[in-house]
């Protein structure tokens, strides 16, 4: 019966989803405040229903309820009651019902936080996120209907796939899918601006904090990702430049290009153009990586079950969501006329230059990822792209954003002085000269302590540079410490936010490199009482407990004594669980994380002769990727936060206009 | 016509998934590949082990016994996908000898120290001209000869537990018989 209510009110929200597609653009079109006034309720009930859905779906869930198709694939009874809840959206009929809830949500929240947005543009904009939704709404009651029957019953469940029941990948869909699906707000506002014809400093100031919450969650939900499988994959890897993966990068990408450019739009009222193209872009992409995961149209780790049916449709709805928006955009943008002329050398130019040098970085990653599709229908052979083509590509066009990133925030807008930038830049460059120099003379003789060194120093010319920035604003040295201080507190948030966020770019590339450097790896077989050497700690192995029982899985457990110089450091449990339904084995290492680096132990296995397959791992600085990540998505709230977007339409406020600096 | 090209490259890429998804409902995934090879005696090869001073392996080595000829890189991604699960082959009749395609030595080595070696013998194809013979598409790719030295499967793709246990293991055990 909760079934078939959920059902129902999937039904219904499609059935709002086409009047709130509908009835307000007329309205908008004819001025005609009644039908306008649709909109908002409409989105607000349309979030309802998908609710009402949801929950319906998450208590076939909890009870167990076996008579529904998707629950008996997916569940199991004697699941632990936290993962019956998660599994909801461990499968792809959850996750669509997941993608459709956040959807329904961020239009809700703009229907009830938005008032103060301009009602013709918030008009339109809740109606083309109302298209979107009716599109996917369609998809699922068509392709993925999560409340189908199965007659008769099964006594029990599939079971869900073991690597999924674990508390972090359990929240990582839904704050991806927060990210992915936040871009649909920006998508919207971009459509409607379109529609009118118009995009100024208040669409630009508008959009902002929608893409920067979308973008926050984004990060927040590769980092975590990314953080789940260095944990739980037991191989100490991090990024596999997997499709999968790449599907919620480009989206990013696209995503950080996005935020920079409407920071001139509202600035500058130029590139306006560009950033259109741009938030078609990245939502866009979006679909795109729900596609390319959905439709078995590549090869990845982590697909769900493909069928081609659904890859129809979803191709459809790209065709269709995309091609259209595209089509609009091609007829619309000679009316987006931009503003105002800007000297190279400015701020303008300088955000200019990353989103440039972000877009071509984009553009790689996409090639390298649908290389294998092209090569294939071009007859080239079937082929992967690895991590080789990625590093060779990618990364050499990051490092001119990376070293521009100082540079750019010190230049004033509409002019800048690219000398005087320099000229205080100085301290940075001397600070990273001088990191290099000691990184180099501290690995010479190991392999690539060339490529450490620059790095090393990259990161330093990040941190140092941005700092420099944040001296300056405050008259740091100038002006007495106290009148500093009270500056520092006055500065925009946006300002602290992208201090914050540029910071975590330095603490992201100190990580990589040392992960993908200074690593060192030993794999052996151990038996009780041996001990293994690793950068300067002894690991021995003191027992392992087998066949303990948990919920759902038995596992082995070992204990690893860690001491250095003969004190004793601290002991290490890694484990190894076997799960009966499906039957697999998962490892779970364990890992002692310090600011330095990590110590990372795997039990892999055991051999036929009592002695036990280890994996021990040394990771320098590799905690430092995962808290850059933090960074970034803390510099995105700091900036959402900003007062600016609280009290409504921007004012160009003269006043303190050098201090409006924002990332 | 400049404002119209980000539509156009959208057209021409869903040009290329609307093909691929026609392909896929007629059954052939990215990963299924016809070969010529299949009942077909095995190219003759003699390939160098990847350790030093370690036999090397030739196709006249191949009489006898089912073998599970594995080709892989320490380069490849997928491969890295399919490695946990090649220890599951052992046990059932077969040797299973792994190729190091267009690989360094050190790296291939290196990366078995890394990833564990479940081989009972690894040689190596520098050039890749054995791989060529064998009708090679990409790594990783498995054969399964049979005792007389011919081909009888062919895996394309990373081996995922579902077909060890459903298609490999049943071929093999049938073939040692």
């Amino acid at each position: 019966m909760v079934a078939e209510t959920g059902h129902f009110a999937l039904i219904l929200a499609l059935l709002v989803a086409l009047v709130q597609a509908t009835v307000p653009l007329i309205g908008a079109q004819r001025r005609d405040a009644a039908l306008m006034a649709v909109a908002g309720p409409a989105a607000i009930v349309q979030f309802l229903l998908a609710a009402a859905a949801f929950f319906a779906l998450m208590y076939c869930y909890v009870t167990s309820d076996f008579s529904v198709l998707n629950v008996a694939q997916n569940s199991y009874s004697n699941k632990p009651l936290f993962y019956k809840i998660t599994g909801v959206w461990g499968d792809h009929e959850g996750s669509m019902l997941l993608w459709e809830l956040i959807l329904t949500g961020y239009a809700a929240a703009v229907a009830l936080f938005g008032g103060k947005l301009p009602q013709g543009l918030r008009t339109r904009a809740l109606a083309v996120q109302s298209m979107v939704s009716f599109s996917f709404l369609l998809f699922i009651l068509l392709t993925s209907n999560p409340f189908l029957r199965l007659v008769p019953a099964p006594l029990n469940g599939q079971g869900l796939n073991p690597l999924l029941e674990d508390p972090g990948l359990a929240f990582h869909p839904p704050i991806l899918y927060l990210g992915y699906v936040g871009f649909s707000m920006a998508f919207s506002f971009a459509i409607a601006a379109l529609i009118e014809g118009k995009v100024d400093a208040a669409w630009a100031h508008w959009i902002r904090p929608w893409s920067l919450a979308a973008w926050c969650f984004l990060t927040l939900g590769i980092t975590g990702g990314s953080w789940w499988a260095y944990y739980t994959l037991g191989w100490g890897g991090w990024w596999y430049w997997d499709p999968t993966e790449n599907a919620s990068f480009m989206p990013w990408l696209a995503g950080t290009a996005l935020l920079h450019a409407a920071t001139v739009v509202e600035k500058r009222g130029t590139m306006k153009a560009w950033t259109v193209l741009l938030a078609i872009i990245t939502f866009s992409l979006s679909l795109l990586g729900t596609f390319l995961v959905r439709s078995g149209v590549l090869t990845s780790v982590h697909s769900f079950a493909t069928d081609p049916q659904r890859g129809v449709y979803i191709l459809t709805l790209l065709g269709v969501v995309i091609g259209g928006s595209l089509a609009l955009f091609g007829l619309r943008a000679p009316s987006l006329k931009s503003g105002a002329l800007f000297a190279p050398v400015s701020r303008e130019g300088g955000l200019l230059f990353g989103n440039v040098f972000l877009s071509a970085a984009l553009g790689t990653v996409l090639l390298g990822t649908l290389y294998p599709l092209f090569a294939d229908a071009l007859n080239l052979g079937k082929v992967s792209v690895g991590p080789p083509f990625f590093n060779a590509t990618f990364v050499p066009i990051m490092i001119p954003v990376c070293i521009a990133m100082p540079v750019g925030a010190l230049l004033a807008w509409k002019r800048g002085n690219l000398q005087l930038a320099l000229k205080r830049l100085l301290p940075a460059f001397l600070v990273a000269a001088a990191l290099a120099v000691c990184v180099a003379l501290l690995m010479a003789g190991q392999g690539r302590f060339i490529t450490a060194a620059a790095a090393v120093a990259l990161a330093a010319w990040i941190l140092v540079g941005m700092l420099t920035g944040l001296a300056q604003q405050i008259h740091f040295r100038e002006v007495p410490f106290k009148t500093s201080l009270q500056r520092l507190l006055k500065l925009p948030r946006t300002f602290h936010g992208m201090t914050v966020a540029h910071i975590g770019m330095a603490c992201v590339i100190l990580g990589i490199t040392g992960s993908t450097l200074g690593r060192v790896q030993n794999i052996q077989i151990m038996h009780i009482g041996d001990t293994v050497h690793i950068s300067g700690f002894d690991v021995t192995l003191k027992k392992v407990r087998d066949d303990i029982k948990g919920p759902g899985y038995t596992f082995s457990r070992g204990t690893f004594d860690v001491s250095s110089h003969g004190k004793p450091v601290t002991v290490m449990y890694p484990e190894k669980k076997h799960f009966t339904v499906p039957p697999e084995d998962t490892t779970h290492a364990a890992i002692r994380t310090t600011l330095l680096g990590d110590l990372y132990v795997v039990l892999a296995g055991h051999d036929a002769k009592g002695g036990y397959i280890t994996r021990i791992y040394y990771d320098p600085f590799v905690v430092w990727i995962f808290l850059g990540g933090g960074l970034f998505a803390a510099g995105g709230l700091l900036s959402i936060t900003d007062r600016r977007h609280r009290v409504g339409a921007p004012q160009r406020n003269n006043e303190a206009a050098p201090e409006r600096k924002t990332s | 016509m400049k404002r119209f090209i980000p539509l156009f490259v959208f057209l021409a890429l869903a040009g290329f998934f609307y093909w691929r998804i026609v392909l896929i409902d007629k059954g052939d995934m990215p990963n299924d590949i016809p070969s010529v090879m299949i009942d077909k005696p095995a190219p003759a090869f003699n390939l160098p082990n990847l350790y030093e001073g370690k036999p090397a392996f030739a196709s006249s080595g191949l009489k006898g016994h089912v073998t599970l000829l594995n080709f892989f890189a320490s380069w490849c991604v997928d491969c890295r996908i399919e490695h946990p699960f090649l220890s599951q082959l052992k046990g059932h009749g077969a040797v299973l000898a792994g190729v190091d395609y267009e690989d360094k030595n050190a790296d291939g080595q290196a990366w078995l120290e890394k990833h564990g070696n479940p081989y009972d013998t690894v040689v190596t194809d520098k050039d890749g001209r054995t791989a060529i013979n064998f009708g090679l598409y990409g790594v990783p790719e498995t054969y399964i000869i049979d005792k007389q030295g011919i081909i009888r499967y062919k895996q394309t793709g990373p081996m995922t537990p579902d077909v060890i246990a459903k298609t490999i293991l049943p071929l093999v055990e049938r073939l040692a018989k």
